[in-house]
């Protein structure tokens, strides 16, 4: 909260200071020296440091594949954990360059919030989590029911739509800090708790015995996460989508961190543009050449962020889902690199 | 003379001046503010407050539904605010009232108790002391599958405490001339029976029969069968109590903090209060023959009363100011409704000077309220 109240003044130092300086964002990024990347506070699988304070997960890999973009290393970054209610502040002022903080794309966000989103990185739906022993296996018989949530835009709202459908009444508890939503869940406060999938499978994860916890089956909202810049930069918006999307188009051509060396001598023409053998699309962009492939040297291709931040061999346990490529029945498809 | 020469207007130019500045400043502010909103595509105004609001909120004083305008969910988190508020400082005062005198026992044991009972309030943030008994309750109390059921309908568990709620079938209206016929009542016996009392020099049953004033009349409604009550009683559902009145635990987690909080503030500026009446007051009642307690009662605290009230008011503003902290346990009031407006809206300087407005508005009603009621108990110095 402290926190909070620091970024709203700060963005609202930014807003009342006259003419808020509209350099292009590449450029204030390289004088800098370094990327700024908004993210989660501390949710394992996105965003949390490990043991030795560097910045793991999902979330933060997608920070550092624009960073490895632009300075040809994924480190020359600083992460800025972000409030859920001060991240589009924190953007819209300029203290960070970029957000990838599990924020779904809504039309309101994008028309209204002076920000753009990139692409989808990960597609999530907000479920429903709750005991074993309550012996429920479906969200239509939580009638009733007390729910825990965290003050987030769509959750209360999207919980609100889905007992208004099956016509049913629930009590919401709603806790500002993520440490308390989950201990008031656990102590059986609420019956359930309500976030984006992923999130739910973050808090089972932390949970005594995992096991004695689970997901139901229904998805009551669309949530597809995306990381967003702001409005009006057309150049620094390319840089973050494309990033994105090398990574996405690095795992259906097979270009992995390990083979990434080989692969500048494959024939491929497509992974020759990828990775700046031929062509020039990393200086159109305004970037080395080489881009794509410092950020697949930086940090893997999708599939390797993924399984390594929040799948099935982690302790999320994800599977891929709707995130596994198109053409293995998901919903991840890049554009062409041409 | 020169009126330029003239203290008076010179006086008035600079003020005239110091306010034209502070309003062009103010001014600029705002214009800059919006002209960098509008170039960052950034939607202004308070347009906002007509739109449905869309959520849920669990505790709600006033009626509300999802469905309504997000000025009404706004609303709701004020009436919650002001609720958990207004119940603390009264009960705090009272709370503190009594701890304050324990303070000046001459029993060491209770003198100490009441010291240590300060002290530790007083020394510890708030914030802490609401995670330690928000915590207590949803640890130490069971599901609410295993409330524990202390009275018939009456349910305690670590969501809460759910009792049967009475309510008028019929006859509300009637019901409610009558309690106001028998306030009045009420009021206008003791007030005549103090005055006898005073005239005379004889006690009288003026208390008494004013008491009897003030129930005789919904009594009589109900014995004649004009009015009819009703009772909700708690059902066990599949997964917790429907019906009935429920206390939630977050409410209550902020009202003991808060109450706690304000009864360690009210117990020392009570002891303040006390300290700063003369002995030679004390001395007086002692040599008229009154008991210690007695002068306590009767000559010390009357006067400490009115000592202690402009330091109250910091105390009723504090508190008021603390319950914001709410939004720590999930008790939604007016912060936490504001927070998940600003999430919806994304219209965050708009949001927050809507309630930075609210509690300047009651702050200052809380202020000028007491400053009115201090005028008028204030010693008269004549």
């Amino acid at each position: 909260m402290k926190h909070g109240f620091l970024t709203i003044c700060a963005a609202t130092t930014a807003l009342l200071a006259a003419g808020v300086v509209q350099a292009g964002t590449l450029d204030t990024v390289k004088a800098r020296g370094k990327l700024v990347c908004g993210v989660s506070l501390a949710t394992p699988g996105f965003a949390a440091p490990d043991d030795k304070g560097r910045m793991q997960g999902f979330d933060a890999d997608v920070c550092r594949s624009v960073a490895a973009a632009v300075f040809g290393d994924g480190d020359k970054i600083e992460f800025v954990p972000t409030n859920i209610n001060t991240r589009f502040q924190a953007l819209q002022s300029g203290e960070i360059d970029m957000l990838s903080r599990q924020t779904t794309q809504t039309f309101s966000r994008e028309a209204s919030l002076g920000l753009d989103f990139g692409p989808t990185v990960f597609y999530d739906g907000q479920g429903l989590m709750v005991a074993k022993s309550l012996g429920v296996s479906s969200a239509k018989e939580l009638t009733d029911a007390a729910v825990c949530t965290l003050p987030g835009t769509t959750t209360a709202q999207n919980l609100s739509d889905f007992f208004r459908t099956i016509g049913g009444k629930f009590e919401l508890v709603v806790f500002e800090s993520p440490d308390e939503n989950r201990a008031a869940f656990f102590a059986g406060r609420c019956e359930a708790i309500s976030s984006d999938r992923s999130d739910l499978a973050s808090i089972r994860a932390v949970a005594n015995n995992p096991d004695d916890y689970i997901v139901l089956p229904e998805t009551i909202s669309k949530e597809p996460l995306a990381p967003a810049v702001r409005q009006n930069d057309s150049n620094w918006r390319d840089i973050m989508s494309w990033s994105v999307w090398l990574l996405m188009a690095a795992e259906e051509k097979g270009i992995t961190q390990a083979n990434v060396d080989e692969m500048l001598k494959s024939q491929d023409p497509d992974i020759q543009r990828m990775l700046g053998v031929t062509d020039e699309l990393g200086a159109m962009l305004g970037l080395d050449n080489k881009w794509g492939y410092n950020i697949i040297k930086a940090v893997g291709n999708y599939g390797e962020i993924f399984e390594r931040n929040v799948g099935e061999k982690t302790r999320l346990g994800l599977t891929r889902g709707p995130n596994a490529q198109w053409n293995a029945g998901g919903l991840v498809y890049a554009p062409p690199f041409r | 003379m020169n009126i330029l020469n003239d203290m008076r207007f010179r006086a008035l130019c600079y003020q005239i001046g110091a306010i034209g500045l502070v309003a062009a400043a103010a001014w600029t502010m705002f214009a800059t503010a919006s002209d960098n909103l509008a170039k960052q595509n950034i939607a202004t105004g308070f347009g906002f407050l007509a739109r449905q609001a869309g959520f849920v909120i669990s505790e709600t004083a006033i009626a509300y539904q999802p469905t309504d305008s997000i000025a009404r969910a706004i609303l709701v988190g004020i009436v919650n605010t002001v609720k958990v508020s207004l119940l603390a400082a009264v009960l705090g005062t009272i709370l503190g009232l009594f701890v304050g005198v324990a303070r000046m026992s001459r029993n060491p044991l209770l003198a100490r108790l009441a010291l240590a009972y300060v002290e530790v309030l007083r020394n510890v943030p708030l914030l802490l002391y609401l995670f330690l008994w928000y915590s207590l309750i949803i640890l130490v109390f069971p599901p609410v599958k295993q409330a524990l059921n202390i009275l018939p309908g009456v349910y305690l568990s670590n969501s809460g405490l759910v009792l049967p709620a009475v309510f008028v079938e019929n006859g509300a209206v009637l019901l409610a001339l009558f309690v106001c016929a028998g306030v009045a009542a009420a009021i206008l016996i003791q007030r005549i029976g103090q005055q006898r009392r005073i005239a005379t020099g004889k006690s009288n049953h003026g208390m008494a029969i004013a008491g009897l004033a003030l129930l005789l009349p919904p009594l009589l409604l109900w014995l004649l069968g004009l009015v009819s009550f009703g009772w909700d009683i708690p059902q066990a559902g599949r997964f917790r109590l429907t019906g009935g009145l429920h206390v939630r635990p977050e409410f209550v987690a902020l009202l003991f903090g808060l109450l706690l909080s304000v009864s360690a503030s009210v117990a020392e500026i009570v002891r303040a209060g006390i300290q700063a009446i003369g002995p030679g007051q004390w001395e007086a009642a002692a040599a008229l023959g009154l008991h210690r307690s007695r002068v306590m009662r009767l000559v010390v605290l009357p006067q400490a009363l009115r000592l202690i009230i402009p330091p109250l008011t910091n105390t009723y503003l504090t508190v008021f100011k603390n319950s914001s902290l709410a939004i720590a346990i999930g008790y939604p009031d007016l912060v936490m409704v504001s927070n998940t407006v600003m999430n919806q809206t994304g219209q965050a300087i708009e949001t927050i000077a809507i309630f930075m407005g609210v509690y300047l508005s009651l702050s200052i009603a809380i202020s000028l309220a007491m400053n009115w009621y201090n005028a008028r108990v204030a010693l008269k110095v004549r």
